[in-house]
């Protein structure tokens, strides 16, 4: 018992030790964007809060039924999908497409790993491993949202031009499509690219330290950033898609305007 | 070229601002257009110039009226039919990157159509711009710019042209050189055109009509000579 109090103790001076560095680095960064140092306390906050709150359920879960892991993921793709809106300001509907998005992509591509035996069916390995492919889909989705509004507020010109010549809305906004799911992607892709060189992830040096060959821990770790990846690409490739008639209105004039 | 019937009409046109309503941008602007004239749009920043005619390829909605062109309501056309008939060239030239050629094709490959090299160079050379085919579209200067988004404009062998102050955003060389491919294309093309415009003298030079605009509404409209004359402000 005094183990246990004695590690939870340290794990809580750790979390505000790394707390404390995240705020100060972003105070000397506040210039480059104001408007996130009084979002990373709160921020900071909610996540430990629903880290610690979902170890206690995981704990709980670990000796429950298989079927459990289904609401536990469809939960988190829905709060992901909620952080998303809150991202993608100024786009219509945002909540709805962040939703179809990510259960879309992420959802199948995580369903097809589990089917195929890739990702155990235990729900020790299935909630772990979808929650950080549903994280990492909704950073990637948040990339993509911001980078194309980005794009449409900067090349508004360029694209009633092509309005304005006959183009349909999903051709005048390809150029952004592009430049957007190329930007949020390149993240994942230098992760797989790395992998080993510059990182060692978590869930490597989990598996090593549980026992596993380190091999055999390398190779799944491959699996579960190459998987991340599909969720990812997955799903702003369906956004990409149920985008349009949203920076559109139904007469084919551009609503998202600076 | 003589009037004959109306092309381009339009009938108490008003739009209001989105987020403001009751604060009109645009209201009940009337006027009509015979093929081949050219209307100048006259009137101070703000006056609701380039709202009209975003309007008339319906960039934006109006919130009430109606245009017609060539005695239909252009409400009942497809956007991109609409806007293929009723062409428009902004400010600033706004190209796309690439070549000036894959500019000039962009209209038609949207219809799934092509230009031949030689239709190209021959639209090229009519403004000036002999052998830029190959030219990166945005290495151009401003007046070159301003020159192939007209010929990009035209490609579509548009019924109406828009011309949004295309030459209010260049020096005083390249507003000549737009103004003279513009007049050479309007007299050989006989295109019928709304040209918003912050000169008096470039409105008495093309225009058939003037439509003087202020605040959103018709200050005053007829024949050059008439509206400018009676315009006490400057154009």
């Amino acid at each position: 018992m005094n183990h246990l109090f004695g590690s939870l103790q340290r794990g809580l001076i750790d979390c505000v030790i790394a707390g404390i560095l995240a705020l100060i680095i972003l105070l000397l960064a506040r210039r480059r964007a104001p408007g996130l140092l009084p979002e990373l306390p709160f921020a900071e906050l909610r996540g430990i809060v629903q880290i610690v709150a979902v170890g206690m359920i995981l704990a709980f879960l670990l000796h429950g039924p298989r079927w459990v892991a289904v609401p536990v993921l469809a939960g988190m793709i829905l709060a992901a999908a909620d952080i998303v809106r809150r991202r993608a300001q100024r786009i219509r509907q945002a909540m709805p497409l962040a939703l179809l998005s990510i259960l879309c992509g992420a959802g199948l591509v995580l369903t097809l790993m589990a089917v195929t035996g890739v990702i155990p069916m235990t729900i020790a390995i299935l909630v772990p491993v979808g929650s950080m492919v549903i994280a990492n889909t909704m950073n990637t989705l948040s990339l993509f949202l911001d980078r194309l509004r980005g794009e449409v507020i900067a090349h508004t010109g360029e694209i009633e031009s092509a309005l304005a010549l006959g183009a349909a809305p999903e051709s005048a906004l390809a150029p952004g499509l592009q430049a957007a799911f190329r930007a949020c992607l390149i993240p994942s892709i230098d992760n797989i690219r790395s992998l080993g060189i510059v990182w060692i992830p978590g869930i490597m040096a989990g598996m090593v330290l549980s026992g596993t060959s380190p091999v055999f821990a390398a190779l799944y770790q491959f699996v579960v950033l190459t998987t991340i990846f599909s969720a990812a690409a997955l799903t702003c490739l369906i956004a990409s898609r149920l985008v349009t008639r949203r920076v559109f209105s139904e007469h084919e004039q551009l609503l998202l305007r600076a | 070229m003589p009037p004959n019937s109306s092309l381009l009409q339009c009938e108490n046109l008003s739009r209001e601002a989105p987020a403001r309503p009751g604060l009109f941008l645009l209201q009940d602007v009337s006027f009509s257009l015979a093929r081949g004239e050219v209307l100048a749009v006259v009137g101070p920043s703000g006056a609701g110039k380039s709202t009209l005619l975003r309007m008339l390829n319906r960039l934006d909605e109006p919130t009430s009226g109606v245009v017609r062109l060539d005695g239909q309501d252009t409400q009942s056309l497809a956007p991109r039919t609409l806007r293929r008939r009723i062409g428009m060239v902004m400010q600033r030239a706004y190209l796309f990157p690439g070549t000036v050629s894959s500019n000039l094709v962009f209209g038609p490959s949207q219809r799934g159509e092509t230009l031949a090299p030689e239709q190209i160079a021959s639209m090229l050379a009519s403004v000036g711009l002999e052998s830029y085919e190959g030219r990166d579209a945005l290495t151009l200067s401003g007046g070159e710019a301003q020159r192939v988004a007209i010929l990009r404009a035209l490609t579509n062998n548009p019924e109406v042209l828009l011309l949004d102050e295309p030459t209010s955003a260049l020096d005083a060389a390249a507003r000549d050189s737009v103004e003279h491919a513009l007049e050479f294309l309007i007299t050989t093309r006989h295109l019928t055109c709304v040209w918003v415009t912050h000169s008096e003298e470039q409105a008495r030079k093309v225009a058939h009509h003037v439509l003087a605009l202020e605040a959103g509404r018709v200050r005053s409209w007829g024949a050059p000579e008439q509206v400018l004359v009676n315009r006490g402000d400057s154009a």
